[in-house]
């Protein structure tokens, strides 16, 4: 189980909700994943246009918790006022706090990202902050009233996986007791599992699966690549070594030498 | 008046930005709202004159990552 403000979840796989071929593989895929919460956004609505109607009762069948993000948001006034319309739109205290500093690598302003976790924190907001691997930022974040934190393994989309492991496993170690998701930039089922084998509570991606020859499966796929690294986590792998130790036992082999 | 809604300009009659959203179409829809860059709550539309050049935006749920 793991714990995001209170509430319980079995699955540690956030699945995000974009750039799939059709909302039946979307659906397909949130199903073969084991989410409970899927990542989901807003945006300008004509008059006529129904996009957005039609979106809304389609998550709503789905019966999954929502977690509303601020993604394309470059200020902290953006950001802020993003996540009030969120919080009225979808019903939920949940945000998910981007605030992105560089256009290329949507890399986190996390100068901007701190402000604006304290303002929504303060405001009634439980805050899901897309940030860096930094401690520093991290601890600031904590202190701005952030109960989750949500490092990225590599830039959005990218599908590089974990650019930083020794970042991502000090920060870890830094916060033992608050819940950490790898957010971002994962491709394949084997870097869901690295982050799980650090010990880390969950992991949201989106791309690697929407953008697979086949999404549905590419979700069963993650989801056991999530369950495989939580139980290796949680078997205590053995520490690695610099030489090799012969795994089958050498007392007792026959002496068939000269 | 003349206002911008997500940058295209209308003439409307309203004079609250509940009437102006009812006037263009979005009348029992699920959208939120901004006004010159400030959120502005549902419950609030009905409240909240509107003078010329006001900046409305009007959001809907999407997918996202």
């Amino acid at each position: 189980m793991s714990h995001f403000y209170g509430v319980e979840l079995r699955s540690r796989l956030l699945l995000g909700t974009a750039r799939y071929p059709s909302p039946a593989v979307l659906e397909g895929a949130i199903k073969a994943s084991g989410a409970e919460v899927v990542t989901v956004s807003l945006r300008r609505e004509s008059g006529a246009g129904r996009a957005g109607q039609n979106f809304w009762s389609f998550v709503q069948e789905l019966g999954v918790r929502t977690l509303p993000n601020t993604a394309g948001c470059h200020s902290v006034k953006e950001a802020v006022t993003t996540a009030h319309m969120a919080r009225e739109l979808f019903n939920t205290t949940w945000i998910k706090l981007e605030v992105i500093g560089d256009a290329d690598t949507l890399q986190p302003d996390v100068f901007g990202l701190v402000e604006a976790a304290r303002i929504l924190a303060e405001d009634g907001f439980e805050v899901f902050p897309y940030t860096t691997e930094d401690l520093v930022v991290a601890d600031r974040l904590v202190e701005a009233g952030c109960r989750v934190l949500m490092p990225w393994g590599a830039p959005i989309g990218s599908a590089r996986g974990l650019n930083n492991v020794y970042g991502l496993r000090s920060l870890r170690a830094h916060f033992p007791d608050i819940p950490l998701v790898v957010d971002a930039g994962l491709g394949m089922p084997s870097h869901a599992a690295a982050a799980m084998e650090l010990g880390y509570d969950a992991v949201l991606l989106n791309t690697a699966v929407a953008e697979a020859g086949d999404p549905v499966e590419m979700a069963r796929a993650f989801a056991l690549g999530v369950e495989a690294g939580r139980a290796a986590f949680l078997a205590r792998p053995m520490e690695p070594r610099d030489m090799a130790q012969p795994s089958t036992p050498v007392i007792g082999k026959a002496a068939l030498g000269d | 008046m003349r206002i911008f809604l997500n940058d295209d300009a209308h003439e409307v009659e309203a004079a609250t930005l509940a009437a102006a959203l009812e006037s263009l179409g979005y009348g029992g829809r699920k959208i939120a709202t901004a006004l010159n860059g400030r959120f502005v709550a549902a419950a609030q539309r009905s409240l909240t004159n509107l003078v010329d050049g006001d900046k409305v935006e009007v959001v809907a749920p999407m997918q996202g990552g």
